[in-house]
């Protein structure tokens, strides 16, 4: 990790010349690298196209002001965590109380002091530089839904309950396919699985948060809710089957033998959260329809068919989708027969 | 009250050395006759908020030299423009410019 007093790039957006001129050459004095730009709209576009540390940002600026700059830094994926040091006059404080509640780090009132210019640049520094290296370890481990809520509100480990839509998936039969192949070989076909299946998943707004061996399991709706996640778990689930047919076509023509799966989808409520250390943890879901989804699962052997679902997930559906009606099934564990039907692609 | 208060003009001067002094009242120097002008415009035109923000530079740029009674005085049209008083601003106007030509003179002065 860099020390605290490594020079970073800034940029200073400013009307006026000679407060940017005496920001930047304090700035220069200091060892930083800066740029600067005479009004919001020109640091917006400088912010887009090149990565910068600390934005030092005025607030009376003609065509985009420094509010409507932190409206659009709020707003953009990327910049939303730039640190953002307000430059302002002294008799404009309930302004500045205005852009730390819009999400500015920091302010400084002009006519600069130097030393505080330089103790509040390098705490900002700082601030990018952890939350930088936390947006790294977090996407090493966790998807990137997961490592935006965590930095958005904060590592807690307690759980709340959310309805949301459980998916496992296995391979078939995935011994038996092993046993007739070289570990390196085995190797490969699970990493091209995995991605195949990462991708339909995570293009229907799913997060997988779980793989083991040959199987994974992911949620719809959580950690961000979305009113939809039983229509979007379906839809991977036939991506998902779409594009092992067509990864099977390839495996064909060389010979290899076919990769089947089976997915389970259940619907409903779960307690979902952070589990493990700081240091290493994972967004998780338990519960009864965690436990269901997985026996559902089980269940695509039983009845040969790739995609099975609950009758809670088959409600949230559209008409479009082709179900079959399985009837009512006794998993070992439930109380109730659940009503299970079969998704065709 | 003096023109240019010493000890802000000096820390200003010891923060941004020699040669970047002489920049930044140069800067100064070309920049303010365009914002009285602006001033005086928008009072013309009646146009509060250009008003408003061409003081507030004033007052900021004024502050910054250590040109106390020019950034009062820049304060209060500033004031006029955020209450939407241009009206109450005349006499005002031309104490501004007679303030910015002293600070000018002796800025002129303090270059080194």
């Amino acid at each position: 990790m860099k020390s605290r007093h490594d020079p970073g790039q800034m940029l200073v957006v400013d009307d006026n010349r000679v407060n940017r001129l005496l920001l930047t050459r304090a700035l220069e004095q200091n060892g930083h690298q800066v740029a600067n730009a005479e009004n919001g709209r020109i640091g917006l576009e400088m912010l887009r196209a090149k990565p910068y540390d600390v934005l030092l940002l005025d607030i009376d600026m003609p065509e985009m002001n420094g509010f409507e700059v932190l409206e659009a830094l709020l707003q953009d994926e990327e910049l939303r965590y730039l640190p953002v040091i307000m430059t302002s006059a002294s008799d404009e404080l309930d302004r500045v109380v205005k852009c730390i509640e819009m999400g500015a780090e920091d302010y400084l009132v002009k006519p600069l002091n130097p030393v505080l210019l330089r103790a509040r640049v390098n705490a900002s520094l700082e601030k990018k530089r952890l939350r930088d290296e936390q947006r790294k370890l977090f996407r090493t481990f966790a998807t990137p839904a997961v490592a935006e809520q965590l930095l958005r509100d904060g590592f807690t480990l307690g759980g709340k309950y959310v309805t949301a839509s459980i998916m496992f998936c296995d391979i078939r039969s995935f011994t038996t396919l092993s046993e007739k192949q070289e570990p390196s070989e085995i190797i490969e076909l699970l990493n091209d699985y995995f991605a195949l299946m990462f991708d339909a998943i995570t293009a229907n707004s799913g997060t997988v948060n779980q793989m083991q061996g040959d199987g994974l399991m992911a949620i719809f709706g959580a950690p961000a809710h979305d009113e939809h996640h039983r229509e979007q778990a379906v839809n991977a689930a036939l991506e998902m089957v779409e594009l092992l047919r067509a990864f099977n076509e390839q495996r064909a023509v060389q010979n290899k033998e076919d990769v089947r799966i089976g997915i389970g989808i259940a619907t409903g409520k779960v307690i979902a959260g952070y589990t493990g250390t700081q240091h290493r943890a994972t967004y998780t879901c338990v519960g009864d329809t965690v436990n269901l989804a997985a026996r559902i699962e089980s269940h695509t052997k039983v009845v040969g068919k790739p995609i099975l679902i609950d009758h809670y997930t088959r409600e949230g559906v559209s008409e479009q989708t082709q179900v079959e009606d399985l009837g009512e099934v006794l998993f070992k564990g439930k109380q109730q027969p659940i009503q299970i039907f079969a998704v065709n692609s | 009250m003096p023109v240019i208060d010493k000890t802000t003009f000096d820390e200003l001067k010891q923060m941004s050395g020699d040669d970047f002094i002489n920049e930044l009242i140069d800067t100064f120097l070309e920049d303010a006759p365009k914002m009285i002008a602006e001033i005086r415009s928008s009072h013309a035109s009646n146009n509060a908020e250009t008003f408003r923000r061409a003081a507030h530079s004033m007052k900021s740029n004024a502050a910054t030299f250590g040109a106390s009674q020019l950034a009062a005085l820049a304060k209060e049209l500033e004031m006029l423009g955020k209450e939407n008083k241009l009206h109450e601003a005349g006499d005002k106007l031309k104490a501004l410019e007679e303030a910015y030509a002293s600070v000018r003179d002796e800025l002129k002065g303090l270059k080194s």
